[in-house]
């Protein structure tokens, strides 16, 4: 089998009726690549959500992708350039932090997720349940994009990446130093250096790497970049300037970063001028086009050094350099001699073990969901994320369900009276701690409501029904009845000092709404019973009373 | 009720004010004052609709209001209050009142008990928060007032259950502003309100409103400020205030740990879920590290800035947050750090060239790995890796701090600084380049470290470059080798970037004279010397080999056995350099060759140096001169201000004295000459010639006595009276000249007022220091101070002649320490030949950098002057973010003037200088007249009557070249 797959989409005609909205995260390919496939072939005629910078860029990529296919390797099944077209007419685009209500229930938020320009996070709302999809996220910035940040929105769900699940990076600063030393070492020995890279993303953040410390350093040597998809790319950098990271939103007023002062657009003949100079070709693999032919040019000459800023796939020459090989064939049966320096860098913009600790620590959720990684490396993540933040984590295989049980909130209209008698109660309300409140829940015509119990009574058109309890309680005591009244009275009055307790003309004792009378027992005029008598209301207050008389009365003095 | 207090209170009030007006007619005839609250009373009564009400009193509020009348106003705007029915209205009286009641020299505690009546009846919340706030104001105007305190505070608490958050933020306030802090006064307290005021904050702390919740934190960390202890209950609340949902609650929170840390730093608490217990302070410094990942860089920033000041942290914590494990794949992983230091301790040099150089070694267990740090760890990694640069610099900046408190902790943090050197913002840079100059007594760089520090001298930020070099000046170096790399960095910085010559020589002198043994073996190569070659001779105008010879004669110094190691040619250039760069070449003591000069002892301390010895006897001297004939008097004063400024130029250390007393005798010099008796006795005609010398020389002294009073820094009170007082005696040299030359008497009696006026300001000012002025002239003037009061101008002039004539020269004692303003104007370098050439009527913008020594206040004194050659001048207020100041006692201005003009026929020159601006009440008047708060519109000051101001050149004028061309059309 062949990958990508798209028939695994579905075989089962249109979608529109099955999705209410499709999210797409950032425009790398593993993320966008089948979109107008699955929009026009397949059929979905609903909303696409994307960043602004998303939307600018994915239709350049889609169609590069479609060239490489189509034109390329001649497959035949595949979308074309005016699908990708009608696609793109069913983005809407949104900004950061916006809220975006799609339908009735369902809303949609975009934050910051650094990784490339436009990439975003959402969080996906119904009600008072949500899930936040990371997609590829970085929580390390880098020079020209910020790093992933998200509220503590305490979603029910986080489906976070985890490419380095089983990785902690060191700092950025010493790569970018290690980098930099190389490339100024080599053109200081007047030597060249080609650096292969992918179209977007480490591109132009390798640009503005070079870019500034050339400024910095006032070096003269002319820096190149390949024609095509960079150009293009880099001027929408240049617009999406909220995008990037502070540094280059700071100094935007002065100057925009990626109008670059030293690099300047690659012609083949360059390749072939004397002197130092670095040069940025695509594709980033050295597999074919631009930056293999620069290779070849320049591999003879020990002055010169290659530096592959990312993963090599195994087969291609990237790969075959980086693993020491000195001796290349080439196709037609050339040999060819590396002598100039082979160096690497990992530029990556995913999260890290600790990263992904971080984001999650940041959002708070209630269940934490691993994808995109391996699953050996993904378990023991897992393991972590439980350990640390006794949380409940899952990573489900391809085609798996993972049942998820939350907590939904059931919204209540209560009436504004009730709320606001119910609250005068006690003490203030406590910050997001529970009150228990005292009311009547009516459910009525699919909606629930809070009222008074009269009022429930009204509407329902009910009689009310009083409960009491009674109880009586024997005690011991010859004296006479008014004296024993007045022994309970004095007992209770000390006992209950925040309670008003009365002691009524009539020979009855009354706490708060609690009656106690006494009377002498028929048979034996030495035992004294006392009626205790409480509403249902006042259950607590009337049981604990009952159990103090219970325990009889102190003896007198 | 409501309605009879009121009425009650409208009767009161009414009958005050009509006292008041009563009051103030009677008392006094302005007219105005009374009209004021009158208006205001008029204008209210006239207002149909509260927004019109709401005009009149913002009109209102935008004029002053005389202390006399406050009180008036306030009882008109309460009458108002209690009638207005609009809640926006009454806001804004409820502010005014709060406005009114901050009048200096108004005592509010008249109105507070309206103010308190006013809050009983109230019901709109913002208006009630608006009351309290006024209360407060009345509260902290009556400092010492206890029982009003505790009455405001009791309201405050009784209003703390409203529903509003705005009221209950009010009430903490003024609690944590107001709220009871001696212990004495806690207890009497007791009985009154029964009420605990820090218990009473505490329990805010769980408010349901994030901002009540700060609100509380602030009034609690507000009463610790005022000096009340707080208690360590406490600090287990302001720790779960740290997992707060809101930014500003965590970021106060944050604080008040800090506060307990340092009240309690030995207590110890349990660390929960184990039976384990730790430092109080400890425990803070986890928590605190720990908010350096927090989700808000306001946090960050506050959490890292609090790190820094944490020094009694136990080292096992501080270690910790250096600490970052890296793995990959789940197996154990090197930081660049640990293999760089490997390398390094292998003796290998990096070679960095293999790919899975950093492959992963050692599985490691699973179950030791701890993702998320808990407490101290690897919070300086997080902090310093932040993406906000605010934050970084605060992560920078405490770990100075704690670094120079621990020098274990310093070698440990070496690498992350260094790391730091590479950041994107310079300021980032900057700082880490300076920490590091500040942490360099307890380090010595390993040569990898090194290495990546001199990378950065080829920035082409000045600031970075300089701040480097400065770096080097106090850095160790480990090795030879490092030595060597040094240099080397420093000759390519000086070739790409030759203005930094001084900056390089000075760096290389201190890293000379800090390593001569590992210079030792490096000089042969250094100086090419072959043994049996004689090698050709360098050329000696190389800023290059004259750098490489700093560097070996000043480690010479130390390191007797160098010198054998010189060609003859050395030597020879050593004796040219330590006469044309003495300050950076040091005397050497050279086999066979008698450098009598350089054999100064070392062991002279300052007191027996010759030369200050030399300016003590030659003023001496000079004070002793009463015996002689005037010639001989002219004769020595000149001699002796020719020897002084000698010895200024010789001696750069007493240049500041020396300059001082030359000016000062000078002023006398010119005060002998122009009252030199034989000139003053010519006939009428002849006055002519001679008044022109004595108002020049008048006028001369005048601007002597300013540059002395204000050029140099360490200037005493001693001085500034002698200064003040030849000040006097030329003023006094001013009014008789006149007083011979204008005719009529009209003119002269307002001079002559004018001039007692001074002297009685004098007396005034300096009153302490008259006994030390026997004998002088004033002494004998404020003898004669009666007499001249009452008599006539000429009369005046005539005393005055005399006195000045008789009176004694003053002895200026001199300071422990006086430096010279100087200013050097690097550039413009005005050796250009090329014109500047710009369009008439537009500007251009030219760089002026210049270095400033001994200056106070640069930010508000030195001012750039540019003369165009049509006698054009223009005064230039740089920024105060134009100044930097890179050491004490140093300035340096770095700034760009805007330049225009008309068009010219051909290129001329200006001339660029800086000035000290000066105003003579700012020395005396130290304390500035507070800005009033009554409202923002009033208008600045007018200056003060007897404030003279002026302007100082004091640098060298530069010429630069201009032209403005015609604009093309």
């Amino acid at each position: 089998r062949r990958f990508p797959d798209f028939s695994y989409i579905t075989q089962n005609g249109r979608l529109t009726d099955f999705l209410d909205c499709v999210i797409i995260s950032h425009f790398h390919l593993d993320h966008c690549g089948a979109l107008p496939y699955f929009s026009e072939m397949v059929g979905y005629d609903g909303p696409i959500y994307m960043t602004h910078p998303t939307k600018a860029i994915c239709p350049i990529l889609l169609e590069d992708y479609r060239k490489i296919t189509v034109d390329k390797k001649g497959e035949t099944n595949f979308f074309t350039s005016q699908m990708i077209k009608d696609c793109m007419k069913k983005v809407v685009a949104v900004h950061l932090h916006q809220t975006v209500q799609v339908d009735e229930e369902l809303e949609i938020k975009a934050y910051y997720a650094g990784h490339v320009l436009g990439a975003a996070m959402f969080q996906i709302k119904v009600g008072c349940e949500s899930v936040v999809y990371t997609g590829d996220y970085n929580m390390t910035p880098d020079r020209h994009l910020g790093a992933a940040w998200i509220d503590k929105c305490r979603p029910d769900l986080l489906i976070s990446e985890s490419t380095y699940a089983t990785t902690i990076r060191d700092s950025k600063r010493c790569r970018e130093r290690d980098f930099l030393k190389k490339v100024h070492e080599t053109v200081e020995r007047g030597g060249k250096v080609l650096i292969p890279v992918f179209a977007l993303g480490r591109a132009q953040e390798l640009c503005i790497l070079l870019e500034t410390f050339w400024e910095r350093m006032n070096l003269k040597a002319p820096i190149y970049f390949s024609t095509g998809l960079t150009e293009k790319a880099n001027h929408y950098y240049k617009l999406f300037i909220t995008w990037t990271n502070q540094k280059i939103r700071k100094t935007f007023v002065q100057r925009n970063m990626f109008e670059f002062k030293h690099i300047k657009a690659f012609d083949r003949a360059f390749a072939d001028n004397p002197g130092p100079m670095v040069v940025f070709a695509t594709p980033g693999m050295l597999h074919a086009g631009q930056s293999l032919q620069i290779f070849r040019k320049w591999a003879g000459n020990e002055k010169n050094m290659v530096i592959m800023p990312g993963y090599c796939v195994q087969g291609t020459v990237g790969h075959k350099i980086l693993s020491g090989q000195r001796k290349l064939e080439m196709e037609g049966r050339q040999i060819l001699e590396v002598k100039m320096q082979v160096e690497y860098m990992s530029f990556s913009a995913h999260a890290d073990a600790k990263g992904i600790m971080q984001l999650i620590r940041q959002a708070e959720p209630r269940n934490v969901l691993l994808v995109h990684g391996e699953a050996k490396k993904m378990e023991f993540l897992k393991q972590k994320i439980e350990q640390e933040f006794h949380v409940s984590c899952f990573m489900p295989a391809n085609g798996e369900t993972t049942t998820i049980l939350t907590n939904p909130c059931i919204p209540v209209d209560i009436s504004l009276g009730l709320l606001k008698r119910e609250t005068a109660i006690g003490p203030l309300p406590d910050a997001k701690k529970p009150k228990l409140m005292h009311g009547t829940l009516l459910m009525k015509d699919n909606s629930f409501r809070l009222v008074s119990p009269e009022q429930a009574l009204k509407e329902l058109g009910l009689a009310e029904h009083q409960l009491r309890f009674t109880c009586r309680v024997h005690i011991q005591d010859p004296r006479k009845e008014h004296e024993t009244v007045l022994r309970v009275y004095n007992h209770l009055k000390g006992i209950l000092k925040d309670y008003s307790v009365q002691h009524l003309p009539d020979g009855s004792i009354t706490v708060e709404s609690i009656l106690i009378q006494a009377t002498a027992h028929s048979e034996d005029q030495g035992t004294k019973v006392l009626l205790v008598s409480w509403t249902y209301q006042d259950e607590e207050l009337g049981s604990y009373l009952t159990s103090l008389l219970k325990k009889g009365l102190p003896q007198s003095t | 009720m409501a309605a009879h207090l009121k009425k009650r209170v409208y009767e009161e009030f009414t009958k005050v004010v009509q006292q008041q007006h009563e009051d103030l007619s009677t008392k006094k005839l302005r007219l105005t004052k009374p009209s004021k609250s009158a208006a205001l009373h008029v204008d209210l009564c006239k207002a149909t609709s509260p927004a019109d009400a709401l005009q009149y009193l913002l009109q209102f509020a935008r004029k002053p209001v005389e202390v006399e009348s406050v009180e008036g106003v306030v009882r008109i705007l309460l009458e108002h209050y209690y009638k207005e029915n609009d809640a926006s209205v009454r806001l804004k009286i409820a502010s005014l009142l709060g406005l009114l009641s901050k009048t200096a020299g108004f005592s509010p505690d008249c109105i507070m008990d309206d103010a308190i009546n006013t809050l009983q009846n109230e019901k709109s919340h913002q208006v009630l928060a608006q009351l309290l706030d006024t209360l407060l104001v009345i509260g902290t105007k009556l400092p010492e007032n206890p029982s009003v305190r505790m009455r405001l505070v009791e309201v405050a608490c009784k209003h703390l259950t409203d529903s509003s958050h705005g009221v209950r933020n009010k009430c903490l306030q003024l609690i944590g502003c107001l709220g009871p802090v001696e212990k004495g006064v806690a207890k009497e307290a007791e009985s009154q309100a029964a009420k605990d005021v820090q218990k009473i904050i505490g329990d805010h702390f769980n408010d349901q409103d994030p901002r009540v919740r700060t609100a509380a934190i602030k009034a609690m960390l507000q009463l610790h400020e005022r000096g009340l202890k707080l208690q360590q209950a406490i600090y287990s609340q302001a720790c779960k205030l740290l997992a707060d949902d809101y930014e500003q609650v965590r970021s106060a929170a944050v604080q008040l740990i800090w506060v307990l840390s340092q009240l309690y730093p030995e207590s110890i608490v349990p660390i929960p879920s184990s039976n384990e217990e730790i430092r109080l302070v400890d425990d803070a410094f986890g928590k605190i590290c720990h908010m350096v990942s927090d989700g808000s860089w306001v946090v960050r920033v506050q959490a890292a800035k609090l790190l820094g000041s944490m020094q009694q942290v136990s080292s096992h914590f501080l270690e910790q947050t250096l600490d970052k494990k890296l793995m990959s794949d789940l197996r154990r992983k090197r930081t660049a750090h640990e293999r760089a230091k490997e390398l390094y301790s292998s003796g290998e040099f990096s070679s960095g060239r293999k790919w899975g150089d950093d492959a992963p070694k050692e599985e490691i267990d699973t179950g030791a790995v701890n993702l998320i740090e808990s407490g101290a760890c690897g919070a300086f990694v997080h902090g310093l890796e932040d993406e906000m640069y605010e934050v970084r610099i605060a992560a920078v900046e405490a770990l100075c701090m704690l670094a120079q408190s621990s020098p274990s902790f310093a070698e440990k943090c070496l690498d992350f600084l260094v790391d730091m050197f590479n950041d994107e913002i310079e300021e980032v840079r900057l700082q880490s380049i300076h920490t590091m100059r500040k942490i360099s007594n307890n380090i010595t760089l390993r040569e990898d470290q090194l290495d990546t520090v001199l990378a950065v001298l080829e920035d082409s930020s000045r600031d970075i470059r300089e701040a480097l070099h400065e770096l080097l000046c106090c850095t160790n170096v480990s090795t030879k080798e490092g030595i060597h790399l040094a240099l080397v960095e420093l000759l390519k910085n000086l070739t790409k970037y030759p203005t930094d010559r001084e900056s390089i020589w000075k760096c290389l002198k201190f890293l000379g004279s800090r390593h001569p043994t590992l210079v030792l073996p490096l000089v042969p190569e250094l100086l090419s010397t072959h043994p049996f070659f004689d090698t050709p001779e360098p050329d000696m105008d190389d800023p290059a080999y004259i750098a490489v010879l700093v560097l070996i004669f000043n480690a010479a110094k130390s390191c007797p056995t160098m010198p054998a190691l010189f060609s003859d040619h050395t030597f020879r250039h050593y004796a040219y350099l330590r006469d044309s760069l003495s300050h950076l070449v040091p005397p050497l003591r050279l086999p066979g060759r008698k450098l009598v000069s350089s054999a100064v002892s070392p062991s002279i301390t300052p007191h027996e140096d010759p030369s200050q010895q030399f300016l003590h006897q030659s003023l001496e001297r000079v004070y002793n001169f009463q015996h002689l004939d005037p010639q001989g008097i002219q004769e020595l004063l000149e001699f002796t201000i020719r020897d002084l400024q000698r010895l200024g130029e010789l001696q750069s250390e007493l240049a500041g004295m020396a300059d001082f007393t030359a000016t000062y005798l000078q002023c006398q010099l010119l005060l002998i000459k122009a009252l030199q008796e034989k000139l003053w006795n010519v006939a009428a005609p002849l006055y002519l010639k001679q008044n022109a010398l004595a108002s020049a020389a008048a006028k001369q002294i005048l601007e002597e006595t300013y540059k002395m009073e204000f050029m140099y820094s360490g200037v005493e009170s001693r001085q500034v009276v002698i200064i003040h007082h030849m000040r006097l005696q030329a003023k006094a040299l001013q009014l008789i000249v006149t007083a011979r030359t204008t005719r009529g008497v009209e003119p002269l009696f307002g001079m002559c007022e004018k001039f007692l006026q001074e002297v009685d300001s004098f007396q005034r000012c300096f009153i302490s220091e008259l006994p030390h002025m026997q004998g002088s002239f004033v002494d004998k003037l404020l003898d004669l101070m009666p007499r001249l009061v009452t008599s006539k101008p000429s009369e005046v002039v005539k005393i005055l002649q005399t006195t000045l004539r008789q009176s004694t020269f003053l002895h200026l004692p001199l300071p422990e320490q006086l430096h010279r303003a100087t200013a050097n104007i690097i550039e413009p370098t005005g050796e250009s030949d090329n014109p500047l050439r710009f369009t008439s009527g537009l500007v251009v913008a030219l760089d002026v950098d210049a270095t400033l020594e001994h200056v106070q206040d640069p930010q508000g004194t030195v001012k750039v002057q540019v003369l165009y050659p049509d006698g054009q001048a223009q005064l230039i207020h740089p920024k105060p973010a134009d100044f930097r100041n890179p050491g004490p006692g140093r300035h340096r201005l770095i700034t760009q003037v805007y330049l225009s003009h008309t068009a010219w026929t051909e290129p001329c020159q200006i001339e660029v200088r800086l000035l000290l601006a000066y105003s003579s009440n700012r020395s005396k008047a130290s304390t500035r007249i507070p800005k009033s708060t009554w409202s923002e519109s009033l208008e600045a000051l007018p200056p003060s009557e007897n404030g003279i101001e002026g302007t100082i050149p004091f640098s060298k004028p530069v010429k630069v070249y201009i032209m403005p061309k015609p604009a093309r059309r």
